[in-house]
């Protein structure tokens, strides 16, 4: 425990946070010209490369960063609290909103979690249609990630190629449930839509189209000497600062630890598919882009087991009109596209959850921004930034 | 008057070397029109469409037919907006540095040979001049950053003037190499003129990129590397990083002299490009001059300006065709009709100039032709270095701001400094 405090609250940060009015002290009227000293700037909430909303206030001695402090909540909604003054069923839709790229992941861990306070179980078809949803989510997650990552560190093109090719999930999305962003695709204890016919057909034409274009953004990134010298040795997390922040998911697969809630503690069906788990070994900001372009290319292979196999049988399971679990609580957490998504609901046996508690990856993922960044210069927070894959709306939830 | 106006037409030298003032200021004038309106529309324009292509957009497409007109709209719209001095900016060095950065990029263009005779003036440091009035262009940056009062202009500014001072030796030392190649000649003595310099590659019967094949391609690179840093332009955009810094050193710039900032760069990349058109790549010669030369071959040649007016106006025929036959693109197809009328006429003018001007360089037509020839081949070269500029910034991610000095000082000056060294040991034994 004293470790994970030395680690977790370095000193700076601790420094800027006892004094928040030190923050302001360089741009108090008085003094008509810049300070030589330190530099405290502010980095948001309204900047194009903090995603959102997040404001990161950096200490900087030149080009250097002494230590950052993010502010966050800009964008605060209170979904938890929204929960308790819901019903299970109407709370559905609110965790789209959270991670709004991966708002099909959102609703799985929900749905999951109240089904296991429930007792209940979703049948074998409305697992495949979920895992293949779920793994369409993540590739088009990661798109935005990839796309606004490589913008981040000056590159473009990227951005354009990924929205172009993610625009065919969407589609897919789209015609399934007639929504293309906050989905809302899966109900309580199964799936609400029959897939349209020619599903199965869509899919597979998009992994057909998708792997070649996969090429294309290596082609442009993964050689590139420039994208090479700018993510090498680059916000570092070894995989003992991952563990002790709690970082999760591709982060800290990327520092080599193989540890992926779909394989290490199955839900849905991902048991029966066979897929790999990448992982890297320096835990820099090259290393979390290579894992992820790999994790694109095995839920590639994982679609394309389930979308042959999806059983015949109902979609939904036998769920009472009335959602009102007994007393008791629940954690139940998935592998999202960002690192483990937990949902922790209390219910006291009425039809709205006592409290519902949800583990944002991207917040967790984001306290590690101070370790990576410091001693690095101020490209390197933005290039961390991206390599994190914040959602602010899900970190402010 | 008239008889000062027709004196130039029988001259060999720039207006500027022959005295001729009123010549020299209509000069000045049709090049500061034709930069200012070439970097405002066309650069602007062919920008934004070739980035948008590489980038799988259409770019701008409702101003005009295929966005023709965008950046006059985007011109006027700049002019009308408000002009924002922040309160605790340094009011007059606020106002002056897009000022400086804009006269910077402006004044390198009195050197600039657009042909033999076709420049304001041909100085005897012509190349010197040139590099010494381009670098001005970074105070500029650095007066707006540091006039801001502001922690992004700031920085912005820093990195400019760090990443200047890294650029200009590696430049300079590639410039040298080109210049001592001009030297071998059976006087021995070379020249910074800018005119001089093209006219050596022309006697020498080779372009200085191939002289001395590598190291002629070699400090061509480096230059054209360092070129692209001088100007702040992708990869090594660092002053204007957007995703780090806002918007660097213009930040707190809007309206009218966000513009002129915008103005200088593109003029300066123009500048920059004339300057490698000029050292390595042969200025206004047209390809083997040497080689294919006689009346017929110069015929041949000189219908090049005019050809490829008409390919634009086919171009721009063929999408009048291809638009949608809806009335909605009705004023959209006569526009571009009328557009791809006026190249076609253009082209039309420029041919019937060839011809009546063909073999012959005494009378105005054959005087006139010379002088398209010229002017086209020199802006055909620069056009490639500008799309280069547009292919890189599409193409790659930003360089960080320690990696660029890194490749500054330990990579580029060493490399240019042996180029250099071997150039010169050739150079002695080939002599």
């Amino acid at each position: 425990m004293n470790d994970l405090k030395d680690k977790a609250l370095p000193n700076a940060v601790t420094d800027l946070a006892s004094s928040p009015s030190s923050r302001f002290n360089l741009e108090a009227s008085d003094k008509p010209y810049l300070d030589s000293n330190e530099l405290i700037i502010n980095m948001g909430p309204q900047h194009p490369a903090t995603h959102g909303v997040l404001r990161v206030i950096l200490k900087l001695d030149g080009e250097k960063v002494l230590g950052t402090e993010c502010v966050i909540g800009y964008l605060h909604r209170g979904v938890e609290k929204i929960a308790e003054n819901r019903t299970y069923t109407m709370f559905n839709p609110y965790v789209d909103r959270m991670d709004y790229v991966a708002a099909v992941s959102n609703g799985l861990g929900y749905c999951q979690a109240v089904e296991k306070l429930l007792n209940i179980e979703a049948p074998p078809r409305a697992n495949f249609i979920r895992v293949i949803l779920t793994e369409l989510n993540r590739i088009a997650s990661h798109q935005i990630w990839l796309g606004t990552h490589a913008l981040d560190i000056g590159a473009m093109t990227p951005l354009f190629y990924t929205f172009r090719d993610r625009e065919e999930i969407l589609k897919i999305f789209e015609k399934y449930c007639g929504a293309r962003l906050t989905t809302h695709a899966f109900r309580i204890g199964g799936c609400q839509y029959e897939l349209y016919p020619g599903f199965e057909k869509d899919v597979k034409n998009f992994l057909a189209f998708f792997l070649p274009k996969m090429d294309e953004y290596e082609a442009l990134l993964t050689g590139n000497r420039i994208w090479i010298d700018r993510t090498k040795n680059v916000g570092m997390l070894s995989a003992r600062d991952a563990i002790a922040l709690g970082v999760t998911g591709p982060m800290l697969r990327a520092s080599g630890v193989k540890w992926d809630i779909r394989k290490a503690i199955p839900y849905a069906n991902y048991a029966d598919f066979d897929f790999e788990i990448p992982i890297g070994q320096n835990g820099d900001t090259y290393d979390r882009y290579l894992v992820r372009m790999q994790e694109m290319r095995q839920s590639c292979r994982i679609i394309e087991q389930a979308v042959n196999g999806i059983p015949e049988g109902p979609i939904m399971a036998k769920v009472p009109k009335v959602i009102k679990p007994a007393v008791g609580e629940i954690y139940h957490s998935i592998e999202a596209p960002k690192g483990e998504l937990g949902y922790f609901i209390v219910s006291d046996g009425s039809t709205q959850p006592y409290r519902l508690r949800v583990r944002p990856p991207s917040f967790v993922n984001l306290q590690a921004l101070d370790i990576m960044v410091r001693g690095q210069l101020v490209a390197d927070v933005v290039a961390v930034i991206g390599t994190i894959d914040i959602v602010l709306g899900e970190v402010d939830r | 008057m008239m008889q000062s106006f027709m004196s130039y037409l029988g001259s060999t030298v720039p207006p500027g070397n022959a005295g001729n003032q009123l010549w020299a200021l209509i000069y000045v004038l049709i090049i500061f029109v034709a930069v200012s309106l070439t970097v405002m529309w066309l650069i602007n324009w062919v920008e934004r469409k070739a980035l948008a292509h590489f980038q799988v957009r259409l770019g701008p497409m409702r101003v005009g037919p295929h966005g023709l007109l965008q950046p006059f709209a985007d011109a006027l719209k700049l002019m009308l907006k408000e002009d924002i001095i922040p309160d605790q900016a340094d009011k007059a060095v606020f106002w002056f540095a897009p000022v400086i950065g804009l006269l910077a990029s402006f004044t390198v263009y009195i050197v600039i040979p657009f042909g033999p005779s076709q420049a304001v003036s041909d100085m005897n440091i012509g190349i010197l001049f040139m590099l010494g009035v381009s670098s001005l262009g970074v105070l500029g940056i650095v007066t707006a950053g540091w006039a801001s009062n502001s922690h992004y202009p700031l920085m912005g500014a820093l990195r400019s003037s760090a990443q200047m001072v890294s650029y200009e030796v590696a430049m300079g030392l590639a410039v040298v190499s080109a210049i001592l190649m001009t030297s071998l000649n059976s006087t021995g003595t070379g020249t910074l003129s800018m005119i001089g310099i093209v006219e050596a590659q022309q006697q020498q019967g080779v372009w200085f990129l191939f002289k001395f094949f590598p190291l002629g391609v070699i400090a061509f690179v480096i230059f054209a590397i360092a070129m692209v840093a001088e100007t702040n332009r992708a990869p090594f955009d660092l002053a204007e990083a957007e995703s780090e810094l806002t918007a660097g050193f213009h930040t707190e710039y809007s309206g009218l002299r966000w513009s002129l900032f915008m103005l200088a760069e593109y003029a300066a990349m123009m500048a920059v490009s004339s300057i490698a058109v000029t050292l390595w790549l042969g200025g206004w010669l047209r390809p083997f001059p040497n080689l294919l030369h006689g009346p017929a071959w110069e015929f041949i040649f000189s219908l090049f300006p005019g050809l490829s007016f008409a390919a634009f106006a086919a171009i721009a025929f063929i999408g009048t065709v291809r638009m949608p036959s809806d009335s909605f693109f009705k004023v959209q197809r006569i526009g571009l009709g009328i557009f791809g009328l006026t190249l076609a006429f253009t082209a039309l003018l420029l041919l019937v100039i060839a011809f009546v001007g063909r073999g012959d360089d005494v009378n105005i037509a054959g005087r006139l032709r010379e002088g398209i020839d010229y002017v086209f081949w020199f802006l055909l070269k620069v056009a490639i270095f500008m799309y280069l500029f547009f292919w890189y910034r599409a193409t790659w991610p930003r360089y960080r701001f320690d990696q660029l000095m890194k490749i500054g000082w330990k990579v580029m000056l060493p490399i240019s400094l042996g180029a250099l060294i071997a150039t010169a040991i050739v150079g002695v034994l080939v002599k």
